[in-house]
């Protein structure tokens, strides 16, 4: 534990946590004054017209987008993280054997009473 | 690869750690379900389905006992002063259940979603009270106030409603950040998130010193200081509170803050004691600002509800005075405090729950005018709970406040108590402010008309008025039982 | 093994970058972005001290940052949406029906 301690640390223990905070701290205020300093002055059509891959746009790009979507993209959004704790259970499902499986089923089965309750509460419907 | 064994008996202990937790997420996933499936008129089956589970669950901590029983290699821990936390927290989940019966009513929220996240919330109060690892604090901090910042804004019509669940959601959610960004840095120092280990580790005076540990507490602290409100990190209380459906925002008081007490304590009595002289004069800083800048905003108040609002802020200065303290003596004030004071704020809130008429303009201090004499029962606990909250004999709020004050005074904190004592009597003028609006001021229109209380709300409110007379007259064996809880974590 | 100086210097500056953003930015979806961007950060440090020492605690540690940084978007995008709603706008200086 001893060499861990002094290994996370440069020579002197305190130069890198003020190395830390200074570049942390210059860099996040040094973006918002830079911004303010080099940011655009000069207005004209062409520079606030939306980039197409140069082609010009048929119709103005801020459209307002149905805010069913919304409720789509935050389902998605639950839903497909949880995929993430199904991948190593995957990879060891041969050496978890059944306490993985059973483990895993009630993973499963919580994330399906979540699915059952917005099916039936009808976020799922476009209408 | 050899398959993984899997030790039957230490998956039962650890099954059993969590035993009333596991109920609770079971009763939310069922009350859920069972919203699905049951018609309009039938949906206080909900409240009593939830009822029961609180029920079950209460039962299997008295159950479990006091004994120490770790799980899942050593994450979690049902220790005396997890089944104490776990008490406190489900006794508010009961009372809030009790007071939504008539609330629901009154304001629509009649729905499973709701019942079902106040339990999940709970439970997630729960693994934070028992967690020894930092990584199942977090979770459980989230667990508990992502239900919350949804239940703030369960009004979805009203924009005050929104507002506050905007505001606490904002600054939840950078403040999880700090509280996870600490917790990185002491794992960069440590290599460990385990607070027993930890505690083991701070011997290593290298690590004590090491810049990087101290902004990792330093970033933890932070952290917590936003859920337990405590001042300078206390912007959000007020406007969510305020903005609220009271119901959320009596259990919000109670027990959104005993669990983060709860998580704090272990940290800092069991993890964190090796830091005592830099830390501690850092707490004591923030004991005096909380309490002070608390009292002298409720001062000003015109709104019931943000009143109370402040006076929890204050409050949560009064229970972080024991942990400066930080023996047991101190630790056994904090605790019993948040037990009475969870009595006593949900039931100032019932009452007043009552007397306004409706969200958002009810709650003005004038409402209360003419309400005393006019509705004896109801003035009369509103009178006992406030009294409490001031600290007044012969109510817990009194026995709890001595105690605190007199650790202090114990461990040499003389003028931590000063200040405590002389907050406390300022606080006196604005409870007692909304005592005398009640009985001595003539009402300029009309006495507001409560609303009828249900059998289950007046159940509710008298639970709370008995406890905390019971608890002001014969404390000895709730502070018995506070006192073994803290050595239990010690030990 | 590998050394997490760097790393950790890089989820500092990301971190710096996040609570700036949460800080200067009016609009709450910037906000909002701002705060993931900081638990982000977290994640880099979790994952780069976990490898460091060989322990898979860092990075369990970030599976479960990355469930409830999912779990806080998809409830402050819903609040966001029912502000929309009623007020058409997100502009945190507008919201003022409680004082600040």
């Amino acid at each position: 534990m001893a060499n861990l301690v002094s290994s996370i640390q440069f020579a002197d223990p305190y130069f890198s946590v003020l190395l830390l905070l200074i570049i942390a701290v210059g860099m996040s205020v040094g973006f918002v004054f830079l911004s303010q300093a080099l940011g655009p002055r000069k207005y004209d059509r062409i520079k606030y017209s939306v980039y197409e891959c140069g082609v010009d746009p048929f119709t103005s790009a801020s459209v307002r987008v149905s805010v069913k979507f919304y409720l789509v993209a935050l389902l998605f959004l639950l839903f497909d993280l949880e995929t993430a704790f199904l991948y190593p259970w995957a990879v060891l499902f041969r050496d978890l054997g059944l306490f993985g499986f059973i483990e895993m089923t009630i993973f499963v089965g919580i994330l399906l009473v979540g699915l059952v309750y917005a099916w039936k509460k009808g976020a799922l419907d476009w209408q | 690869m050899a398959p993984i064994s899997i030790d039957a008996a230490a998956l039962l202990t650890s099954v059993q750690s969590i035993v009333p937790e596991i109920i609770v997420v079971a009763t939310a996933i069922f009350v859920l379900l069972l919203d699905l499936a049951i018609s309009e008129e039938k949906k206080h089956l909900l409240c009593g389905m939830g009822l029961l589970g609180i029920g079950v669950a209460l039962f299997s901590v008295y159950a479990l006992g006091q004994g120490r029983i770790e799980g899942f290699s050593g994450m979690i821990v049902h220790d005396g002063m997890g089944a104490f936390f776990d008490v406190v927290i489900l006794s508010a989940c009961a009372l809030t259940f009790l007071m939504a019966t008539g609330y629901s009513e009154w304001e629509g929220t009649h729905k499973g979603e709701f019942y079902s996240l106040i339990l999940l919330s709970t439970s997630g109060m729960m693994f934070m009270a028992k967690g020894t690892d930092l990584m199942t604090v977090f979770l459980g901090l989230e667990t508990l106030s992502i239900p919350i910042y949804v239940l703030v804004g369960f009004h979805r019509n009203r924009m005050s409603s929104l507002e506050g669940a905007l505001k606490y959601f904002l600054l939840g959610a950078f403040a999880s950040g700090f509280l996870l960004y600490g917790i990185a840095l002491i794992y960069a120092v440590t290599g460990t998130t385990k607070i027993p280990v930890l505690a083991t580790m701070l011997y290593d005076p290298r690590i004590l010193a090491s810049p990087l540990f101290l902004a990792g507490t330093g970033l933890l602290l932070v952290g917590f200081a936003f859920k337990v409100s405590l001042v300078p990190f206390h912007m959000w209380t007020p406007d969510a509170y305020e903005g609220a459906p009271t119901v959320v925002t009596a259990f919000m008081s109670a027990a959104v803050k005993a669990a983060a007490f709860a998580a704090l304590i272990r940290v800092l009595l069991v993890a964190l004691p090796g830091m005592q002289p830099v830390l501690w004069k850092v707490l004591w800083g923030l004991a005096v600002l909380t309490m002070t800048v608390g009292n002298l905003s409720a001062l000003v108040q015109n709104n019931v509800k943000r009143l109370l609002a402040y006076s929890s802020i204050a409050h949560a200065g009064y229970i972080l005075v024991g942990l400066v303290s930080g023996d047991v003596l101190g630790g056994q004030a904090s605790l019993f405090y948040l037990l009475v004071y969870a009595f006593m704020n949900m039931g100032a809130f019932g009452v007043v729950m009552l007397i306004a008429q409706k969200e958002d303009e009810g709650y003005d201090i004038a409402n209360l005018a003419g309400i005393g004499f006019k509705y004896p029962a109801l003035g009369a606990l509103l009178t006992l709970f406030l009294i409490s909250l001031g600290g007044i004999p012969p109510t817990a709020g009194f026995v709890g406040k001595f105690y605190l004050f007199s650790a202090a005074v114990k461990n040499g904190y003389i003028w931590l108590a000063v200040i405590g004592v002389l907050n406390s009597a300022a606080s006196i003028y604005y409870y007692l402010r909304m005592v005398v609006y009640m009985y001595m001021v003539t009402p300029d229109v009309e006495v507001a008309v409560p609303r009828p209380p249900r059998i289950l709300f007046s159940m509710a409110l008298c639970a709370s008025a008995v406890v905390v007379v019971v608890l002001g007259i014969i404390p000895r064996s709730v502070l018995e039982i506070a006192e073994r809880s803290v050595l239990s974590l010690l030990m | 093994m590998m050394d997490p100086s760097a790393y950790l210097l890089l989820s500092g500056i990301l971190f710096g970058i996040g609570v700036a953003g949460v800080v200067v930015r009016k609009n709450v979806l910037i906000i909002l972005m701002s705060v993931e961007i900081m638990l982000n950060a977290v994640n880099v440090a979790f994952i780069a001290v976990g490898s460091h020492l060989g322990d898979v605690t860092g990075s369990v540690f970030a599976f479960m940052v990355m469930t409830v940084a999912a779990a806080e978007a998809a409830v402050g995008l819903a609040i966001l949406i029912a502000i929309f709603r009623l007020k058409e706008t997100i502009d945190i200086t507008e919201l003022s029906v409680l004082k600040w």
